[in-house]
């Protein structure tokens, strides 16, 4: 149940619907009516806040929130549910299994960065057993011999190395994230791009950027196809904290921060 | 409402839990009302069904005229999921407790049961829910029995007028649970005279008896709470620290199953702590609503009247604010002042009483086509009120010996039971 978001690279549109979205903010009412000061404000309760995560461009996340909503709307979910309605069940989980497997790559870098030598195996071992006896990744016979998976990202081995997470941050289509995070994102992607064009696996085919695009829009569909989080979808208006919270939250202790006083 | 929930994950798959609770020949294995409602049933423990289901996301326009403020520019109309079956059939709706919205897995795993047994399906948000007060409320004040069941009854109405041309039904079923399963029976009163439905069974799980004695016993969990519930904020952060040290120290991958089967079995938090965080969760869900409500009225009551929230304005002391609200807070600055203007005779008393299901006991006593399931240990209820429920209800009345409020419903032989109950005396 992780809200992180890595949606893959599709940034094709992202400027146009940026423009799109936050221009309809800008057309804000206009209000002549005086404010008259509410029955309760926060200045009459003595209590500690709580849920709150350090968002100092919260109307900028929140802007970028609304702009997720509508990309999702009228672009990434259209695509997404048209591939679940041709493709059959089987056939997602086995694409789902063999981009899966292509991310233990992503695990296995940032262990090693991490220098965890336990789960560097591991995360070896799966990928090699998952990449021949699962066919590339299409079955996972790895996790019941007890190689379980270990999620590891770039923003995880910044943590490690003592990066502070920084204010939160909400990227457009990959969503909620940090300061942190958000430059974990940007070096992950720069080494799996880094990998696959040094490998060039269509390299020889002579149409290689269509083989290219097409890996990486179909990755870019099964990663929100895997993502059950749809924006506003709680129907509760504080949704916002409440995923923010939970996501950096479950962040920080999945990377084992230090621990709050008592 | 989804707050601790995602915090505790219910989703708590593959509980392997066997043997703790009494051997009473009732399979639900959770002893304690507070830890059941929390934990609810574990995944290997509900009915296991295919994953394919045949459903439609409904997006209703009640009020097309309304206009909804910037800050809710997302709300596009009321949400329901229907389910839906290719040849004729029973279609049975569904209004979920407070707070929740049409896909809250309680009703979700009801829809299942019922998809698979060979029913349509229409799930409902709670009255209380935002999407509601926002789409789907006359008043725009959520909480009063009548009024809310009148709302829900237009929505069903909507809702059919909107499926009725695609799907072939043989005969109307109702079914609620907690606040929902209270509409259900105010519902299916006014269907008496309405006769849209003319609904042929309708099923109450864990009722509330009096709506307002119930929120007293939720409002009394939070007294559980060092400071009382004025110092929620301190008990949230003492909390919050406690679950990520135990996560620290546990040596865990992740947040996952296996971790949260461990806060269950090594009693992270004490009985005291778990009622304070029922209470505490209890409270989020219910700022939605007073926020909501508020915005919507214009009321001025946590939000400065007149002020014009934008879609990216910053509404995070609103939620702190509204947090620190009680339901009596809310009952008696806000719901009671809403109904004496209209109704200036109404007293405070005639109010309370009438969000009871005594005052409607005639009729519930009465027709046949009610069914009740309910738990021993169900935390809203007094035990004056389970015995009023007993004898109300008498031979329709399904009562388990644990499983708190809400613990057990998706239990499977609980919905064997629901299952069975709508299937009675049907004609296929």
């Amino acid at each position: 149940m992780k809200i992180t978001s890595h949606y893959g690279r599709g940034f094709a549109l992202t400027a146009m619907f940026l423009s799109l979205s936050l221009g309809g903010c800008a057309a804000s009412m206009v209000n002549n009516t005086e404010e008259v000061p509410a029955m309760h404000s926060i200045n009459e309760f003595k209590d500690q806040r709580f849920a709150e995560v350090e968002d100092p461009w919260e109307g900028f996340n929140r802007s970028m929130y609304r702009f997720n909503f509508y990309f999702d709307k009228y672009l990434f979910l259209p695509v997404v549910n048209s591939y679940e309605f041709i493709t059959p069940t089987f056939v997602q989980q086995r694409i789902s299994g063999v981009y899966n497997n292509l991310g233990e790559v992503r695990n296995l870098t940032n262990s090693l960065f991490q220098l965890k030598g336990m789960d560097s195996l591991t995360t070896l071992g799966r990928f090699v057993t998952n990449s021949t006896l699962g066919l590339a990744g299409m079955f996972d016979p790895a996790t019941s011999f007890g190689l379980e998976r270990r999620n590891e990202d770039f923003g995880k081995t910044l943590n490690y190395w003592g990066a502070d997470s920084g204010p939160y941050l909400v990227l457009p289509i990959f969503g909620p994230s940090s300061v942190r995070d958000a430059s974990g994102l940007a070096v992950d992607s720069g080494i799996s791009y880094g990998i696959y064009t040094a490998i060039n696996p269509f390299g020889n085919t002579g149409n290689s950027f269509v083989y290219d695009t097409l890996v990486t829009g179909m990755g870019t569909i099964d990663a929100r196809h895997q993502k059950s989080f749809r924006y506003y979808e709680s129907g509760y208006p504080f949704e916002y904290y409440m995923v923010r919270f939970i996501y950096h939250e479950q962040r920080e202790i999945e990377a084992g921060m230090p621990l709050p006083a008592e | 409402m989804i707050f601790f929930k995602l915090l505790f994950m219910v989703c708590l798959l593959l509980l392997p839990v066997s043997g703790l609770a009494a051997d009473d020949g009732y399979g639900y294995p959770i002893p304690g009302p507070y830890e059941s409602t929390i934990m609810g049933t574990p995944a290997s423990l509900k009915p296991q069904f295919p994953v394919h289901m045949r459903t439609r996301r409904l997006v209703l326009d009640i009020y097309p005229d309304r206009k909804k403020p910037p800050i809710f520019f997302y709300d596009e109309g009321l949400l329901c999921t229907l389910a839906f079956q290719k040849q004729k059939a029973p279609l049975v709706f569904l209004i979920g407790g407070t707070g929740a919205t049409n896909q809250s897995p309680r009703l979700i795993t009801m829809m299942k049961s019922l998809y698979h047994a060979g029913f349509h399906v229409i799930t409902l948000p709670s009255p209380t829910l935002a999407n509601f007060i926002i789409s789907a409320s006359q008043s725009r004040v959520p909480g009063d029995l009548t009024e809310d069941s009148a709302d829900l009854y237009r929505v069903m109405e909507t809702a059919w007028q909107q499926v009725k041309g695609d799907i072939e039904v043989s005969e109307f079923l109702l079914g609620g649970y907690s606040m929902g399963a209270s509409q259900a029976a105010f519902v299916a009163k006014l269907d008496e005279e309405r006769r849209v439905f003319n609904f042929r069974r309708v099923l109450m799980i864990n009722p509330p008896v009096s709506l307002y004695s119930s929120v007293t016993r939720i409002e009394e969990l939070l007294k559980q709470i060092p400071g009382g519930a004025k110092k929620q904020g301190f008990f949230f952060n003492r909390m919050f620290s406690k679950f990520s040290r135990f996560y620290r120290y546990g040596n865990f991958v992740a947040i996952d199953e296996d971790f949260i089967y461990s806060i269950y079995t090594e009693k992270l938090f004490t009985t005291p702590e778990t009622a304070g965080l029922i209470g505490l969760s209890y409270r989020i869900g219910l700022a939605g609503m007073i926020f909501s409500s508020d915005v919507m009225t214009n009321s001025g009551y946590v939000v400065p009247k007149n002020r014009v929230l934008s879609s990216s304005d910053s509404i995070f002391d609103y939620f702190l604010v509204s947090t620190h609200l009680s339901f009596y807070d809310y009952f008696n600055e806000y719901f009671y002042p809403f109904f004496k203007k209209q109704r200036p005779e109404l007293t405070k008393q005639a109010l309370i009483d009438s969000q009871s299901l005594r005052s409607i006991e005639g009729y519930l006593k009465s027709s046949t086509k009610f069914g009740m399931m309910t738990n021993e240990d169900d935390f809203i209820l007094t035990k004056a009120e389970l015995d009023y429920l007993r004898q109300l209800f008498g031979e329709r009345a399904k009562i388990y010996p644990r499983g708190g409020h809400l613990g057990n419903l998706e239990f499977k032989d609980n919905q064997a039971y629901m299952v069975d109950f709508f299937r009675m005396g049907s004609t296929p």
